[in-house]
């Protein structure tokens, strides 16, 4: 009796109002009721996975009606992992605010933060210094194989094979030593400043990258060696969770997912920004818009990635400032702060009041995270702390997307599917 | 970006919108408008199918604090052929937040809509599932308001008991 009334979905023990609506919002989704007088063998049923499931990637919670083991329909909840970061944007300094964006898309902290610096820094009209712009760059191709590669991992791992996962974090393992090196933390990096990086990289963090960067391209090709022609993660794979181009723009899709279907999107050759316009790239792209299009779309962005950084070592300065010398927009330089008391106001006042944006101001900056278009827009009122800040976060259109990309398929795909799209409930839930 | 394109996008725009194409603000990087609430819709369904802005990225609501027309809801627009960004802007006011639904023309503004009415309480017409996105339903309280407290308002959301021995 107690058991029952626990489980009941009728009365649920808490946010009985939310589960209510829930539950009626996957009946009515079509609008259409279906009375099945056919089915005597009662294949109907309503399944619920998440938020706890181990394979939706964090706290996604799907709400599933099958018909035998197909889709009929599909609903998303999210907002398990909702902090309330824009609200907590209100009431910091747009510097302060810079960490808690680490903890948005958690697998490519360096993005998130040079996604909101690049947003401060349009608003405030701040210019960066040249070799500021290359660690920014190199930094983020970092964190875009990082996260490719975590999804490979567990997306394979969803499939079915296990040793990718611990192939990928022995991978990882190099690159979060990169940014120990780098950036003095492993995972939540806090690197990059208003008007620059906190610090240059140290003669062993470019050895570092060079090293992983000249043995990395191996690697990669020995997994699409035992992959690409593997029968059971092909067949897994072609034709799960097919979607085709218009489709896929018209429900908003971003990211390597978009790419997939045929459309070259990337923020990066859109609307190039810090040096991206004199890099030689390209932007992977396939047709199929199906997760095995998606896998070839993002292993190769990663082998880009590779080459972006070779190139932008070759560009780099050799030497020059990494933060602009203006201590009305960015810290000064640690030396300044230690040595003399001018110093030591700058760095008082920017961390007290920091960047003021003009009065009134409205921009919009974005860039191409791994996941997609990662955007901040930005109103301020001319104090240190924005007015709004909204994110526009990729994961949150990828999620969008998946309640249509579920529809009609199989139960026993959604793990896959899910793996494919690549969400991360950190960046979608805010 | 190209100005050439953007000017005649523009263009078009305010011929077809004429008085009421309120605001056009060219400072920033993006063009953004601010068009009258009443023609909202005709204007998206406008800008899809004549200048094929076919991408609607995102809908961002803002709460301007002020005794009228209190809200405003942004669009985020993107045309993939001429490669530009438009942001659209109305105001809406707070007796009666209520805006028509732009699901109809983009799909992608289900959820998008979803979290302006999560986040500030705005409504949308016709919406074809207009629940909140990330707070439950039982959550009586629009958190982006600004004068809704940063710390949160105690007991709105009735939590598990953690104390080991309780009944």
């Amino acid at each position: 009796m107690q058991f029952e009334k626990q489980i009941s979905k009728k009365k649920p023990t808490y946010f009985r109002e939310h589960q209510e609506a829930l539950y009626k919002s996957l009946e009515d989704k079509h609008a259409t009721v279906e009375i099945d007088k056919s089915d005597p063998l009662a294949t109907r049923m309503t399944l619920n996975m998440g938020p706890q499931h181990p394979a939706t990637h964090g706290v996604l919670r799907v709400l599933m009606e099958l018909d035998g083991e197909v889709i009929t329909k599909c609903r998303l909840d999210t907002g398990y992992l909702h902090r309330g970061i824009e609200k907590m944007a209100e009431n910091k300094t747009y510097q302060e605010f810079m960490p808690y964006t680490d903890r948005m898309d958690y697998l490519s902290p360096y993005s998130n933060n040079v996604a909101l610096c690049m947003a401060v820094e349009r608003i405030a009209n701040i210019e960066i210094p040249e070799r500021a712009s290359y660690i920014r760059m190199i930094c983020c191709e970092l964190a875009r194989i990082s996260s490719h590669l975590l999804w490979l991992g567990t997306m394979i791992m969803d499939a079915g094979a296990l040793s990718y996962f611990l192939w990928t974090f022995r991978e990882r393992e190099k690159i979060y030593d990169i940014f120990d090196d780098v950036a003095g933390h492993r995972f939540t990096v806090s690197h990059s400043r208003i008007g620059g990086v906190n610090n240059d990289f140290t003669p062993v963090a470019v050895e570092k990258i060079r090293k992983f960067v000249k043995e990395f391209p191996d690697e990669l090709r020995g997994w699409h060696k035992t992959l690409d022609r593997n029968r059971i993660f092909v067949d897994r794979n072609n034709g799960v969770g097919a979607i085709d181009h218009e489709e896929a723009i018209a429900i908003g899709l971003a990211g390597p997912s978009l790419r997939a279907t045929g459309i070259a999107y990337d923020i990066r050759t859109f609307e190039p920004y810090l040096h991206y316009d004199e890099m030689d790239f390209t932007v992977p792209t396939r047709t199929e818009g199906d997760n095995l299009a998606r896998y070839y779309c993002r292993m190769e962005e990663m082998a880009e990635s590779i080459r972006i950084i070779e190139q932008c070592f070759d560009k780099m300065p050799k030497k020059g400032p990494i933060r602009v010398d203006d201590a009305k927009k960015s810290y000064p330089s640690k030396d300044e702060v230690y040595y003399s008391m001018e110093g030591l106001i700058h760095d008082f006042m920017m961390t007290d009041t920091g960047v003021c944006p003009p009065a009134g101001a409205e921009s919009y900056h974005a860039i191409e995270a791994p996941k997609g278009e990662l955007g901040f827009y930005i109103q301020s009122d001319g104090t240190g702390h924005p007015w709004r800040l909204k994110i526009n976060s990729p994961s949150f259109s990828n999620l969008q997307g998946l309640e249509t990309v579920l529809d009609g398929e199989m139960v026993a795909d959604t793990v896959v599917i899910i793996g494919g799209m690549d969400p991360v409930m950190g960046d979608s839930d805010k | 970006m190209n100005t050439d394109t953007r000017d005649s996008i523009l263009q078009d725009i305010s011929e077809f919108l004429g008085d009421d194409l309120l605001e056009v603000s060219l400072e920033q990087t993006y063009p953004l408008l601010r068009i009258s609430r009443n023609k909202l819709y005709e204007t998206c369904r406008f800008l899809k199918n004549t200048l094929h802005f076919i991408y609607l990225n995102e809908i961002i609501g803002a709460d301007r604090f002020t005794s009228e027309d209190r809200f405003e809801v942004i669009y985020h627009l993107i045309s993939l052929r001429d490669r530009q960004r438009i942001f659209v802007k109305v105001y809406v006011d707070e007796e009666e937040p209520l805006l028509p639904t732009v699901t109809h023309i983009w799909k992608s503004a289900n959820w998008n809509e979803r979290e302006v009415y999560d986040m500030f309480g705005i409504r949308f017409e016709d919406h074809p599932d207009l629940r909140r996105i990330f707070l439950p339903e039982d959550f009586k309280y629009y958190p982006l308001r600004k004068e809704f407290p940063l710390l949160g308002v105690p007991g709105s959301l009735e939590m598990p008991n953690t104390t080991p021995d309780h009944d």
